[in-house]
C-alpha cells in the first residue's frame, strides 16, 4: 500500500499548488512596487490600491457593480425563496418540471443567455442600462437560491407549520414566525452566494453593459485584453477577499444549521 | 377536489421572470437559427459545409474530451484523501478546495495567466532548475487553456467524488481482503465501481462546463483554440449574424442536453442534488 499512499500524497500536493498558487501570486503582486507583473516583486507598496481607488474608471465601475448587486441579489433571494416555499410545501401540478426550469439558467451556457438577452434588450432599449443588468443578474442568481432554500425546506418538519395553523395562525403568520426563522440560515446563505455571483458575473454584463454603465468585471476584462498592469491584481485581490469573507460567513451559517438539526 | 392552495401563487413571480427574461429570449435566439436572414435551414447547411464552423465545434468537443479525464484523474486522490483521511485533514482539504471554488472565474483565469506568462513563476522555476534553456511559451496556446480549465474545474469533480467515497462502507474492502482479493483487485473490483456515481457526475459536469467556456479560452488560449462560445460572440458582435449564432447555440445546447440526459439515465439527477 505504501507506494500508493506516496503517489496519492504527491498528486494531492500538485492539486493544492495548482489551486492555490495563482491566488497567492495575485495577492502578493498586488502589493508590488514594480510597474509590471513581476514575481517575486522587487519591493512592496500600496500604490496599486491607491491607483485603483483614485482612478474614476475603476471607482465608477465598483459603484455600478454594487448598484447591480444589491437589487439583483435581493430580488433573486425573495423570488427564489417564495418559489421554493410554494414548490416544496404547496401542491402544484408539475412542481418538478417548474423546479427543473428554474435551474436552467445554471445549465445553459452563459454565452447563450448573454446573446439572447442582448438580442431581446435591443428592441426594449435595455442595453446599457442598470435595469437591464439587474434583470439579467437576477435570473442568473435564481437557481442558486431555489436549490439552497428548497433543500433547507425539505429537511424542515412541515408539521411545525401545520401546528401553527391548527392553533389559529393565518398562513402568512405561520410562514413568518415558524418557517422563515427555521430556514433563515439557508436564505441568508443564498443571498450571500447571489451577491458574490452578480459581483463576479462577466458574460451577460459584457453584452448588456455600455461604456457608461460598466460593472467591475467588464472593466477588468477590457484591461486584461490590453496590457496587464498591477492595478488589475489589486482589484482581483479585492474580489478574492470578498469571496473569502462570503465563504467564511457561509461556512459559519452551515455550521449553525447542522448543529440545529443535530 | 381541494381548493387551490393559497401558497401556490408564490411561485408565480419567479416563473414570470424566468419566462420573460430567460426562456423567451433563449427561445428567440434559437429560433433565429431557422429564420435569419430568411426562413429555412441554410444556417445549419452553412455549419455543416464551411470548415470554419465545423472546426470550432470539433475543437470544443476535443478540448472538453481532453480536459475531462485530466481533471478526473487529479481529483480522484484528493477526494480519496478527503473521504478517508483524518477529520482534521478533511476540514483543511475541503477549505482548500472551497476557496478557489468561490473565487471569481475571471480572477482565477487572470491569476493563471500571471503564473504562465513568459517571465512568470513557472518559467522562472523551470529556468532555475535548469530544465529548460529558454522560457517556454505557456500562454495563449493549448497548454494555457488546459491549465486554466483544470484549475477552474477540479472542485466540480472533487466534491461529487468525495460524497460517493464518504458513503462507502470500509467493511466492503475488508470483506474483499478476507475473501482473498489483493489490494489492487479489491480496489478495482469493489471500490472503483462504488465511486461510479461521483465519477459520472463530476466527469459530465466538467465536460458540459468546458463546452460552454468563454473566459478561459479567450484569456488563456490562442486563436487556434477558438471555442463555440467565442464563435457565437464573434458572429453577433462582429458580423451581426444572428442566424449562425442561433444555430451554434442550438448545437451547444443539444450536446449539453444530451449529456445531462445521459447523467439522468445513469445516475439520476435527484441523486446529484443530494
Amino acid at each position: 500500500m505504501r507506494p500508493w499512499r506516496i503517489l496519492r500524497a504527491i498528486l494531492c500536493w500538485i492539486v493544492a499548488v495548482w489551486l492555490l498558487a495563482p491566488l497567492v501570486v495575485v495577492v502578493v503582486i498586488s502589493f508590488s512596487s514594480a510597474p509590471f507583473l513581476q514575481f517575486p516583486p522587487p519591493g512592496f507598496s500600496m500604490r496599486w490600491y491607491g491607483q485603483l481607488f483614485s482612478t474614476p474608471a475603476w471607482t465608477n465601475s465598483l459603484l455600478v457593480s454594487v448598484e447591480i448587486m444589491i437589487p439583483a441579489a435581493a430580488f433573486a433571494t425573495v423570488l427564489g425563496t417564495a418559489a421554493s416555499y410554494a414548490l416544496v410545501r404547496g401542491r402544484i401540478p408539475g412542481a418538478n418540471l417548474i423546479m427543473a426550469c428554474l435551474m436552467l439558467p445554471l445549465i445553459v451556457p452563459g454565452m447563450i443567455t448573454a446573446a439572447a438577452l442582448f438580442g431581446i434588450y435591443r428592441g426594449l432599449g435595455l442595453n446599457g442600462t442598470l435595469t437591464g443588468l439587474i434583470i439579467g443578474h437576477t435570473v442568473l442568481c435564481l437557481p442558486y437560491v431555489v436549490a439552497t432554500v428548497s433543500s433547507a425546506l425539505r429537511v424542515q418538519d412541515a408539521r411545525l407549520e401545520q401546528v401553527a395553523s391548527t392553533l389559529g395562525a393565518p398562513p402568512w403568520a405561520a410562514f413568518w414566525h415558524v418557517t422563515l426563522p427555521l430556514i433563515l440560515p439557508a436564505v441568508v446563505s443564498s443571498l450571500l452566494v447571489a451577491m458574490i455571483l452578480t459581483f463576479d458575473e462577466l458574460i451577460v454584463s459584457l453584452f448588456v453593459s455600455s461604456a457608461r454603465v460598466r460593472p467591475v468585471a467588464v472593466q477588468m476584462w477590457s484591461n486584461l485584453l490590453g496590457d496587464f498592469d498591477p492595478t488589475i491584481s489589486a482589484i482581483a485581490s479585492v474580489c478574492f477577499l470578498l469571496a473569502l469573507l462570503v465563504l467564511l460567513a457561509d461556512l459559519a451559517l452551515r455550521a449553525g444549521r447542522s448543529s440545529r438539526i443535530a | 377536489m381541494k381548493a387551490v392552495d393559497s401558497r401556490t401563487w408564490l411561485v408565480l413571480p419567479a416563473v414570470l421572470l424566468l419566462a420573460v427574461a430567460f426562456l423567451g429570449p433563449v427561445g428567440w435566439l434559437l429560433a433565429r437559427a431557422f429564420t435569419f436572414p430568411e426562413p429555412g435551414l441554410q444556417n445549419f447547411a452553412a455549419l455543416w459545409e464551411r470548415p470554419v464552423y465545423l472546426k470550432v465545434v470539433g475543437n470544443t468537443l476535443l478540448i472538453s474530451a481532453i480536459v475531462t479525464p485530466i481533471v478526473v484523474l487529479l481529483a480522484f486522490p484528493v477526494a480519496h484523501l478527503m473521504a478517508h483521511g483524518s477529520a482534521r485533514l478533511r476540514r483543511w482539504l475541503i477549505f482548500l478546495v472551497l476557496v478557489p471554488f468561490w473565487t471569481s472565474l475571471l480572477v482565477r483565469a487572470f491569476a493563471t495567466a500571471i503564473l504562465l506568462q513568459r517571465h512568470g513563476l513557472v518559467n522562472s522555476l523551470l529556468l532555475a532548475l535548469g530544465l529548460v534553456e529558454e522560457p517556454l511559451p505557456l500562454l495563449y496556446n493549448f497548454g494555457g487553456l488546459l491549465a486554466g480549465c483544470v484549475q477552474v474545474l477540479l472542485p466540480f469533480v472533487i466534491f461529487p467524488l468525495y460524497s460517493s467515497m464518504a458513503r462507502i462502507d470500509p467493511a466492503y474492502m475488508k470483506a474483499a481482503a478476507t475473501l482473498g482479493a489483493n489490494p489492487v483487485r479489491a480496489f478495482v473490483r469493489v471500490y472503483l465501481p462504488l465511486t461510479l456515481p461521483g465519477l459520472m457526475t463530476g466527469g459530465i459536469l466538467v465536460f458540459i462546463s468546458t463546452l460552454g467556456y468563454y473566459i478561459i479560452p479567450a484569456l488563456l488560449g490562442g486563436p487556434r483554440q477558438q471555442m463555440i462560445s467565442q464563435m457565437i460572440q464573434d458572429q453577433i458582435a462582429a458580423f451581426g449574424n444572428w442566424g449562425i449564432a442561433g444555430a451554434l447555440s442550438l448545437v451547444l445546447l443539444a450536446v449539453t442536453g444530451a449529456l445531462l440526459l445521459l447523467l439522468q439515465v445513469t445516475v439520476g439527477l435527484k441523486e446529484i442534488a443530494r
